[in-house]
């Protein structure tokens, strides 16, 4: 296995990324707890974001509704827990199996009714915030006002009641994008990243070539929400409180994908590297603009920044950046 | 419930769907020709919307006769906007088109924020609560008048595309790309043309929409979305369909609104919108091929 | 190096296929055989129907009557990875290519039909670029190769998949003589070899001739002669309406 994960990748690569790494282990005992707070968001998005990077990057889907699968998933686990006190390390398998089961039926409709590219999208988004308004009329799930998650203090950290200080949360969305890293190299040097990159590129020729379609979509869609729904339930334990409007929407949405796009879709680090650029720009940004106390525009450069980088680096920053730094060895975009 | 009731719920539906449809004009007509999703739709609808309010407020321009200033102005934002910025885009994927569509988004939503402010506001017109009374309906005249102006409107961008070599040409464009390099026409030009169209569409829409209701800078994603909706009912790429897509909505949710409540409404849409991309893709209108 | 992918030769029966499109019969009942282990050629007229004819048998298209056998066994209703995975390998007329995959990987694909293992794939996927003479481009990718490069790396990705019935759509189209000659001595060793059935549609009379031992011609979707190349080149009907083909011989 570690064959696979380290075959093709240069030296130089490789010990970036054992540096990156290091940083980040180590970080909760140097960075101050606001720093600290950046980071989790932003390998928050870098998690969720190599979820949603499989479904496009190898399936070729466009999905404008991720949303729904943090929502599911933090809202079963949250439930689970308040009603039948199920601990969060049991809740997250119904979890997974709310959002695998949610992800297949608009995979499986999608494919069954040949919708893809643009309007594939409008189908999650429409699924995305018609499951949100439901929610949202659900006096049981809390409905508008939110669901509130209770919360203990000072008893120290328990992984498995997802219950502790702000490293604790932080180490554990730290393992979960590292594993997603891991298995997005394993998945994508495998028979079914092979296939995968087959269907993107040209989904004719690999059926010609015996590449069964319909399956190998629908274990991206899977696995990418899936994963997506273990993200929701980090969410609900770290936040504590979960309001259907903020969870659902679109806006949401938008806000998963946009580090994966910025980063480069398709590409095994592309996610992080966006995650990683964008979360702190904005931090950064919000610094900057405060003082002039106007509302909008932080997010007036924010929306700049993000037009410039479409123009100027439209296959996204990684593979730019990895060519700039001669990461790539000899290899190209489809290894990373 | 009396029939009155569902009467007048029923003409006010069909009134402000003419306004939904003229927006939705403007989305089916860049999709149709250009191919690109305008995912900025709502927001360059609220910036027209404040453009408006701006004319009603520092030069007492009623809203109504505003809206050939406004369509002016949009379209030359349109026309700029394909031309240097979105024309460079649509080689690229979907995702990166959406991407830079959102962040336009973004941005004229900020400028909202910061000319304008949070906060909702509105043109009272004098006429604002008057209304025609024609035997058991009882409308709104601004409902008539912004309905009456959003049929004229469409009427004239109809007549634009059916009759005029411009219009021709444009939807020339939008049937066959290569043809249209084939013999000439300047497409680049065209496709700008087409942008600064459904943006003044956009515009006009959304001069009208300031007798009706607040504006906020917030308003956008809501109006993409219903335009969405509408123009996937109707059929994407089909001119009617889009006005008939906004007859339907705009009546289902006045219809719906006397019997759920108001947020509910748009789950009936977006139910409406899982139901049509399922089962008919195309639309009522739309061609089969996409 | 072991000559692999040796499969048992396989037949196949093209029973009455029709394929209509909203009023235009493009094939009308269409009946041929191929004999196991032969090289057999599809010729006709721009628009006779002979890709259609192969999207029939490969599955890309379903017909509206008739059947398809290969090996007595039905294909029709199978799709295209299933027919593929019965046995049937195929090129497209314009070459697709994974374009972001480097060659070996694009062949690798084709491999993956019979196996799970992903090594096992790449180490079949270069002997089968070795066959074609594309081993030493292997890290390459498909848009920095030239176009008769391209058509290799089409058929080798086919023949990865351990074809028993290899279907060629007009792959020394654009070849320059000294190429088609080499193709054509691939493809004889490979059936010569391994008993490889292969059906090709071809315009170059070049390869025509020095492949097949027997050939049908279609015109306007149907069948208007069959038999040996010799015996179909000077069919009168098939001199009327293929005008304008290559000097023969």
């Amino acid at each position: 296995m570690m064959k696979r994960l380290l075959d093709g990748v240069s030296p130089r690569a490789l010990v970036l990324l054992a540096a990156f790494a290091a940083a980040l282990v180590a970080a909760p005992y140097v960075a101050s707890p606001y720093v600290l707070s950046v980071l989790i968001i932003s390998l928050y998005f870098a998690f969720v974001g190599q979820a949603w990077n499989l479904m496009i990057g190898f399936a070729g889907l466009l999905s404008l509704g991720h949303a729904l699968f943090v929502g599911l998933g933090a809202y079963t686990s949250a439930v689970l827990f308040i009603q039948f006190s199920i601990e969060p390390w049991a809740g997250v398998c119904a979890a997974i199996a709310v959002s695998v089961l949610m992800g297949s039926v608009i995979g499986y409709l999608g494919f069954r009714f040949s919708i893809r590219g643009v309007y594939f999208a409008l189908l999650t988004i429409a699924f995305a915030e018609f499951t949100g308004i439901l929610v949202d009329h659900s006096g049981w799930l809390g409905g508008s006002s939110g669901l509130f998650l209770p919360v203990t203090h000072g008893n120290g950290n328990n992984v498995f009641m997802l219950r502790g200080s702000q490293s604790m949360f932080y180490y554990v969305i730290l393992f979960l994008t590292g594993a997603a890293l891991v298995l997005c190299r394993l998945l994508v040097s495998s028979k079914l990243g092979l296939y995968w990159l087959a269907i993107r590129e040209d989904q004719e020729a690999a059926e010609a070539s015996g590449v069964p379609l319909f399956r190998y979509k629908m274990i991206a869609v899977a696995i990418s929400s899936g994963m997506t729904g273990i993200a929701g339930v980090w969410y609900a334990f770290y936040y504590n409180n979960l309001f259907p409007e903020a969870t659902f929407s679109t806006a949401q949405s938008i806000e998963l994908i946009l580090g994966t796009v910025v980063g480069g879709v398709g590409t095994l680090f592309g996610p992080i590297l966006g995650a990683f650029l964008l979360t702190p720009l904005g931090e950064v940004l919000t610094g900057l603009t405060e003082s002039f106390d106007i509302d909008g525009i932080k997010t007036f450069f924010w929306g700049l920044c993000v037009i410039a980088i479409v123009l100027f680096r439209p296959g996204g920053i990684w593979p730019w950046l990895s060519g700039l730094l001669d990461l790539d060895g000899r290899r190209r975009r489809s290894q990373p | 419930m009396p029939a009155e009731i569902y009467l007048n719920v029923a003409v006010s539906g069909l009134l402000t769907g003419l306004i939904y449809g003229l927006s939705a004009l403007g989305l089916s007509v860049i999709f149709g020709v250009i191919r690109i999703v305008n995912f900025a739709h709502g927001e360059i609808m609220v910036g027209g919307m404040f453009v408006t309010l701006l004319l009603f407020r520092h030069l007492g321009i009623d809203p109504l006769a505003a809206v050939p200033v406004v369509a002016v102005a949009l379209f030359s934002f349109g026309y700029f906007l394909q031309d240097l910025v979105v024309r460079r885009v649509a080689h690229l994927a979907d995702h990166m088109q959406f991407l830079l569509m959102a962040a336009i988004a973004v941005v004229i939503v900020s400028l909202c924020l910061m000319i304008f402010g949070p906060d909702a506001q509105a043109a009272h017109v004098s006429y604002a609560y008057d209304s025609f009374e024609i035997g058991p309906l009882l409308v709104d005249k601004v409902r008539v008048y912004a309905g009456l102006a959003a049929l004229v409107v469409s009427a004239l961008l109809f007549a634009f595309f059916r009759y005029t070599d411009t219009g021709k040409a444009i939807r020339a464009c939008g049937d066959n790309y290569m043809g249209a390099l084939v013999v000439g026409l300047n497409v680049r030009r065209l496709y700008a043309l087409t942008f600064g169209i459904g943006c003044a569409c956009l515009g006009a829409a959304g001069a009208i929409l300031v007798l009706l209701i607040d504006v906020h800078p917030y308003l956008g994603p809501s109006y993409t979305l219903l335009a969405f909706i509408i123009v996937i009912i109707g059929g994407l790429g089909s001119l009617p369909g889009a006005l008939l897509g906004g007859l339907l909505i705009g009546v289902s949710e006045a219809m719906a609104g006397l019997f759920m409540q108001p947020s509910l409404k748009s789950a009936v849409s977006f139910g409406l919108l899982i139901l049509v991309l399922l089962l008919r893709p195309q639309g009522l209108l739309g061609k089969a091929a996409r | 190096m072991s000559v692999t992918g040796v499969r048992e030769p396989a037949g196949l029966k093209v029973e009455g296929i029709t394929k209509r499109f909203s009023g235009l019969t493009a094939v009308d009942k269409v009946s041929f055989e191929v004999e196991p282990g032969t090289i057999q050629a599809l010729i006709g007229p721009n628009g006779a129907g002979k890709t259609t004819t192969f999207n029939m048998i490969a599955g890309a298209l379903q017909p509206d009557e008739g059947d398809v056998k290969l090996d007595d066994r039905s294909l029709v209703g199978m799709r295209p990875d299933q027919i593929c995975r019965a046995g049937v390998g195929r090129t497209f007329q314009i070459v697709r290519p994974f374009n972001e995959l480097p060659v070996l990987e694009n062949v690798a694909v084709g491999a993956l039909v019979w196996t799970d293992d992903i090594d096992e794939a790449r180490a079949y996927a270069l002997e089968m670029l070795d066959l074609l003479g594309l081993a030493d481009r292997r890290e390459a990718f498909p848009g920095s190769i030239t176009l008769p490069d391209r058509k290799c790396l089409e058929v080798a990705r086919a023949l990865a998949t351990k074809p028993k019935l290899l279907l060629l759509d007009e792959v020394m189209a654009g070849l320059r003589p000294t190429e088609t000659d080499r193709m054509v001595e691939i493809f004889r060793r490979r059936n010569r070899e391994t008993g490889l059935t292969i059906l090709l549609i071809e315009h170059v009379m070049r390869a025509v001739m020095a492949l097949s031992s027997r050939v049908v011609v279609l015109n306007y979707g149907k069948v208007i002669a069959e038999g040996t190349p010799e015996e179909v080149t000077r069919d009168p009907d098939v001199l009327h309406c293929y005008l304008g083909a290559e000097e023969i011989g």
